[in-house]
């Protein structure tokens, strides 16, 4: 199979690459909105102990 | 049994326990995906009726059971919630809507991109898509509820009560394609006497789906973590963990 008929998908090219496309956009913001996420309430708890430790 | 059950409901256990299991469930979702999309895009043949624009399949399919999966995961944290007053099934439940409803609406989507070529129209309103339409409602709902209350027990009650009536939208979906004559096609796959779909396309669809799977418990747990220590922050294992 050559590369130019592997990327045509036998005509299909723009249906099956954008449904590949966001599939895998969505997933990946799924991956970093959770890690910014956990990033997030980590900085606000250690801020919250440093604060309750402190007063 | 109790007693694991309660052990596995501790917060402080299932944080340490998560913190292993992530480590190899990632690692089973990147080589499972890789796999799964290698063996969908390049060496599955094309249909003989759809050529290659079912290949979508490895996307849709997955992502539209695994739609159902996560709602009867919520359902069921809820109900276990609701009579056990367990943390750790709200704080579950609660990490795992946001995934759900990305599952849903990738359903959704990849279906709509495929139904174009195949049925030349993006959408109609079959009891499928409709149906499906309405799971994707119910999460957000869902997570609209979440961010509602202040208090995340009441938040977390509320939520449950919202799941469990919604699971009566779960057999519609399932048994939606034989109930009413509708565009979608009918299973191929869970067929047991005899699987209409070649050995050849079956094999990468199941690595798809436990990609879509290990992925699922790969980020609920990094969600739950956090939700672990913002309950438990004042605890002395969660202060070690934050530093403190």
């Amino acid at each position: 199979m050559s590369l130019n008929s592997f990327f045509s998908m036998g005509g299909y090219a723009v249906y099956v690459w954008s449904a590949y496309c966001i599939s895998f956009i969505v997933l990946l913001l799924n991956v970093i909105l959770a890690i910014r996420n956990e990033h997030k309430v980590l900085a606000k708890l250690k801020k919250r102990l440093q604060h309750n430790k402190n007063s | 049994m109790y007693k694991w059950i309660h052990r596995f409901g501790s917060p402080k256990y299932f944080y340490n326990i998560s913190l292993r299991l992530s480590k190899w469930v990632t690692i089973i979702c990147i080589i499972s995906f890789v796999c799964g999309v290698y063996g969908g895009l390049v060496l599955a043949p094309a249909d003989y009726q759809q050529g290659d624009s079912f290949r979508i399949i490895y996307l849709h399919v997955p992502a539209a059971w695994m739609s159902l999966f996560v709602y009867m995961i919520i359902a069921l944290c809820g109900a276990v919630s609701l009579i056990w007053h367990i943390k750790i099934t709200d704080i579950i439940a609660r990490a795992s809507a946001p995934i759900g409803a990305s599952f849903t609406f990738l359903a959704l989507a990849t279906g709509a991109i495929w139904g174009k070529p195949m049925w030349g129209t993006y959408w109609v309103w079959d009891a499928r898509l409709t149906s499906e339409l309405i799971l994707l409602f119910l999460y957000l709902g869902y997570m609209a509820l979440q961010s509602a209350f202040e208090n995340k027990r009441i938040a977390a009650r509320a939520g449950a009560i919202l799941a469990l009536i919604g699971v009566i939208n779960i057999p519609i979906i399932h048994y939606s394609v034989e109930w009413w004559s509708t565009l979608h096609q009918g299973p191929t796959i869970t067929k047991l006497d005899k699987p209409s779909i070649h050995i050849t396309m079956l094999i990468p669809l199941i690595f798809m789906v436990l990609a879509f799977k290990t992925f699922y418990i790969m980020t609920a747990l990094i969600r739950a973590r956090s939700e672990i220590l913002e309950y438990e922050y004042n605890s002395s294992w969660a202060k070690k963990i934050l530093g403190n």
